[in-house]
């Protein structure tokens, strides 16, 4: 059997994009014409059922994110999907919203329904410019076929959907970031508490998920909740859009069932298919950026939320980025460290004066002989205070993938440090 | 979930393993500060809203991995909070470390050399040598305005600055832009002050915990003026000086020590020591008969009061069309200025070119004020130098003055008496009530039964009253602080403002929070507002109108309030273009060594 899935990814390539009749060949808005015959409680109820994670990179639940916003009684509700797509290594919602527009937007809608909102917005990264056109074209069509707008499906019910273009700011991907982007504000994060279901875009009531989040709330409303989950495992719902670059074979986006292991995904000849030149695996680096560093020791870990989370690893956005063993961990993290140096937001201190810090002392490492005594130390006490306290969820990711790679990889961080830095270091 | 913090609603936690007490909505913060545990805050400003930045206050909460930012999370149910333990400290050192590495350490020739607050926290935390490289980049110095200097390379990009001006003055002068390390605070476009939308309140410079923001100090000048023989040097003191200067050197908060200061300033070197108290005397006698000449002549109400010089730049700025609801009376401090160039020379034979006019201020606008070309009505210029509270201090430090010790001395004769009317011009209500008492009397030729108007008293942004002056309703407004100013500046453009007289200050609590204060939280200018109405419960002479010396200058000088010589030299005239108008712009900087 097939470990490729096509429950979300159903149609895509081989219908039109934005035409609504191809859309509803596949099984398209089924998920919508149920949905509004069931009660807001019912849909949470399946989305529940589901263990739908979400899809962004911070594996919230689901259920309870929508559950917590529907017990607001504030109005109006906004909603909002998080199309930033900025990790490094991710283009799964590229995919969707490329070539499945139609499905994000009807998620996107059944969540309309759900909270009685009249507006949602997707935000859609700036270099996606287009896909913000295939969007609006698939906006306009559905709106012309009733399934968004004034009195959708007949039933009283108006909605209707927005595109808002970022300007290429990774941080804008954070999702209180994004909303004061929305507003037009400068994307930089917002203090929580408040929550954003509390007070999001425009001080109101949000929902804000993924792409691909969105883009599962049909399958989960038309097959059931139950169903859904049983694609993955009970405690990882349904199935995951993979990604999968560096040194592999197959690089491309593969919807799979939360479940298959690391190396199934790495070396199954229907996805990653091996190493290209018959090289060994060194590492490899989860969910964009900000994921963590495993080595050729977790190839076995089962690709789920609870058994990756278990091994120190996460999902993350689903990026999978493969090094072969002619890379350099330091060089590699040198890069990572150089992404987040670029992208912080600058206003809280572990992460404009962290990154910088972390930065100078991997150079140093990676020269011979350049290390200063105190450098181990030093990044060591570095990556704590980042991780722990910065202020948002990209400072406090940041330097996930250097404190996962010098589990990993001590012998290499430590072989250019002078001798008296090996000493310190263990102490 | 989403639920309105009920400050009658009592939350019991542990802070270190103590157990306390607070109301809902309470911050982690102020919880610890009730059993004395002292969390460390760099960009936090208990006047200020919450920013988070500076991460130094973290805290555990319930042993969780996850840290919390202690100014920025409530207390709840039950929680036990740990404020410090081994990876506490590691983590707020290493922070330290961090903006340490970007921070200048010529600390010996920093202005706020001992009143730094990173400089504090360093200490405090047992930095003694540096943890990086110390790279700190190099800005310039700005002195774009005789004001404020801006010395970027000081700032710890804290924004409590920027929060000050852009929500409690909504003036948005200043602003964060560009991102990562380079990440910094900054005019609109990088443009000078003057040039932007900067009123001078002076208010960023206030909570700047480093030397970043600073009054521009101008003692030297003041010094140079005082060696100067060929010069005779006046000095006047505006009324929220007294009660905040004794702060710099240790006194209690809310000390009034006007007679200390007069003893100070006198052995200092000024020939004549003066009170701005006494020409607030004069600008009620003149605003008292301007409203009254408005109320009776169909003239432009609300008239608004214009002793605040941020406010005044703020009308300028943003409320143009508004500009003839301004009092045409000068400030207190420009009036005393255009007298000691012209009353003063003339009763005592000096001749009024070599006088020079030095005033202590709580305020940085009024350096501005002070400069403005028309303010020259005597022929010179009405004041000459401008001093904060701050830089008086300086000059009284350097002078080896022992200020708590001193003895009290008297203000000099004629320009020197004042009323208690005057004395509460320094806060914020002040100037309506020190008018209520005289357009009362002045009107109904009665004396007032209570000279006391509680209901323009204390600390809230906008306050409303109304009173029975001669069977005619007068409606009052009072506001400080220039988001409550614009509050009140919409709803008079939208026709819906009823008042009749309204006084406005820039600061928050009126003069004695002005930006030329010692730095202090809203708690001492509270105290300091106390302190201005016991002087003027003390005072034997409560009316501005009833001041000996003040009836004298009408008698021998002026004539009367809104004659011909009191619009000479008292009254002033204000522009729509605003600053931009007049000024031009004479940016220096200064390398840094």
């Amino acid at each position: 059997m097939s470990k490729l899935k096509t429950l979300i990814t159903e149609g895509a390539g081989s219908i039109r994009p934005t035409e609504v009749e191809d859309y509803m060949n596949v099984g398209g808005y089924n998920g919508l014409k149920k949905a509004v015959t069931m009660t807001p409680e019912e849909i949470i109820g399946e989305v529940k059922k589901s263990q739908l994670l979400g899809r962004g990179g911070a594996a919230y639940p689901a259920g309870k994110k929508w559950e917590h916003l529907l017990h607001i009684d504030i109005f109006p509700k906004y909603i909002v999907c998080n199309a930033d797509e900025g990790e490094p290594g991710t283009f799964k919602d590229k995919l969707l919203m490329g070539k499945l527009p139609l499905r994000v937007i009807e998620g996107i809608t059944i969540a309309g329904y759900v909270f009685g909102a009249k507006a949602g917005y997707i935000y859609v990264r700036g270099e996606y410019r287009k896909i913000q056109r295939v969007l609006k074209e698939a906006i306009m069509h559905a709106k012309g076929a009733g399934f968004l707008g004034k009195n959708i499906l007949g039933r009283g019910f108006d909605f209707d959907i927005h595109v808002i273009s970022g300007a290429g700011a990774y941080v804008c991907g954070e999702n209180s970031a994004l909303l004061n982007s929305t507003e037009g504000k400068v994307g930089r994060p917002r203090i929580k508490p408040p929550h954003l279901a509390e007070v999001g875009l425009f001080l109101q009531p949000t929902l804000v998920n993924n792409v691909e989040s969105f883009a599962s709330i049909p399958a989960i409303v038309e097959g059931g909740g139950s169903t859904y989950c049983e694609y993955g495992t009970p405690d990882s719902g349904g199935t995951k859009l993979v990604c999968l670059s560096g040194h592999v074979n197959n690089r491309s986006t593969y919807e799979v069932p939360l479940g298959l292991t690391l190396r199934e995904l790495i070396y199954d000849p229907e996805l990653g298919n091996g190493i290209p030149n018959g090289k060994r695996l060194k590492f490899f680096h989860l969910g964009g950026q900000s994921g963590p560093i495993g080595g050729p020791d977790q190839l076995d870990t089962p690709y789920t939320y609870k058994g990756l989370s278990s091994n120190g690893l996460s999902v993350g956005s689903g990026a999978v980025v493969v090094m072969n063993e002619d890379v350099s961990i330091l060089e590699y993290l040198k890069g990572v460290t150089e992404f987040f140096l670029h992208e912080s937001c600058g206003k809280c201190v572990p992460c404009r004066e962290g990154n910088k810090q972390i930065y100078k002392i991997l150079c140093r490492l990676a020269t011979p002989g350049a290390p200063e005594p105190d450098d181990l130390n030093m990044l060591r006490r570095l990556v704590d205070t980042m991780i722990s306290a910065s202020f948002c969820g990209l400072g406090q990711s940041a330097a996930v993938a250097l404190n996962t790679a010098w589990k990993i990889f001590k012998d290499e961080f430590e072989i250019n440090a002078k001798p008296q830095a090996l000493g310190h270091a263990a102490a | 979930m989403s639920h309105i913090p009920d400050p009658n609603k009592s939350v019991n936690l542990t802070i270190d393993g103590i157990p306390v007490t607070v109301p809902e909505g309470t911050s982690i913060l102020e919880a610890a500060r009730k059993v004395n545990v002292k969390i460390p805050v760099l960009c936090h400003h208990p006047d200020l809203q919450v920013r988070a930045v500076c991460r130094l206050c973290v805290v555990e909460c319930d042993g969780g991995k996850k840290l919390k930012a202690a100014c920025a999370n409530d207390v709840w149910e039950g929680v036990n909070v740990v404020t410090d333990n081994a990876r506490l400290r590691g983590i707020r050192r290493m922070i330290l470390e961090m903006i340490l590495a970007e921070h200048p350490q010529d600390c010996l020739a920093c202005i706020r050399n001992q009143t730094c607050e990173l400089q504090e926290l360093a200490h405090q935390f047992g930095i003694y040598r540096p943890g990086f490289p110390v790279e700190a980049r190099h800005f310039d110095i700005v002195v774009d305005t005789d004001t404020l200097v801006r010395d970027m390379s000081k700032c710890v990009k804290c924004g409590r600055c920027v929060t000050m001006c852009q929500e409690v003055q909504t003036v948005r002068a200043i602003n964060t832009s560009s991102r990562s390390v380079d990440y910094e605070i900054t005019t609109p476009y990088d443009k000078p002050l003057i040039e932007g939308l900067c009123v001078y309140c002076g208010q960023c410079s206030s909570v700047c915990p480093v030397g970043a923001i600073y009054e521009n100090d101008q003692t030297d000048k003041v010094f140079e003026a005082l060696g100067d023989k060929e010069r005779h040097v006046v000095v006047q003191t505006a009324p929220a000086v007294r009660v905040a200067i004794g702060e710099e050197f240790g006194m209690p908060h809310g000390s009034v020590t006007t007679g200390k200061m007069v003893t100070a300033l006198k052995r200092l070197g000024f020939d004549k020591v003066f009170d701005t108290d006494f020409s607030a005397d004069v600008t009620i006698m003149e605003e008292g008969h301007e409203f009254l000449d408005r109320l009776n002549n169909k003239g432009r109400l609300p008239m608004i009061t214009s002793c605040s010089p941020g406010w005044i730049n703020f009308v300028e700025v943003f409320y143009p069309d508004l500009l003839p609801h301004l009092s045409t009376c000068k400030s207190p401090q420009q009036m005393f200025g255009a007298l000691a160039k012209s009353y003063y020379p003339s009763a005592y034979g000096v001749d009024p070119a070599k006088v020079t006019v030095v005033s202590i201020m709580p305020c940085t606008a009024k350096k501005f004020e002070s400069e403005r070309p028309e303010m020259n009505s005597s022929g010179y210029r009405d004041v000459d130098v401008v001093l904060t509270t701050r830089e008086l201090a300086r000059m009284i430090k350097i002078a080896g003055i022992d200020f708590p010790n001193l003895p009290e001395s008297e203000y000099d004769n004629i320009m020197g008496q004042s009323t208690g009317a005057a004395a509460i011009f320094g806060t914020s209500g002040g100037v309506m009530e020190a008018a209520l008492r005289t357009v009362y009397e002045v009107v109904t030729g009665e004396e007032l039964d209570s000279v006391d108007f509680e209901d323009v008293r204390g600390h809230q942004g906008i306050k409303k009253s109304s009173v029975m002056v001669g069977g005619t309703e007068v409606k009052i407004m009072v506001a400080n602080g220039l988001k409550n100013a614009r509050r009140v500046m919409n709803s008079i453009r939208r026709g819906e403002c009823d008042a009749h007289f309204i006084e406005i200050m820039s600061c928050p609590g009126g003069c004695v929070g002005g930006g030329g204060q010692p730095y202090a939280t809203s708690e001492t200018k509270r105290k300091r507002m106390e302190a201005l109405y016991r002087v003027d419960r003390d005072m034997p002479i409560r009316k501005s109108h009833k001041n000996p010396e003040v009836q004298a200058l009408y008698e021998k000088y002026l004539g009367e309030p809104l004659g011909e010589k009191s619009h000479k030299l008292l009254h002033t005239h204000y522009s729509t273009q605003g600053k931009h108008h007049w000024y031009v712009p004479h940016v220096t900087t200064s390398k840094r060594r």
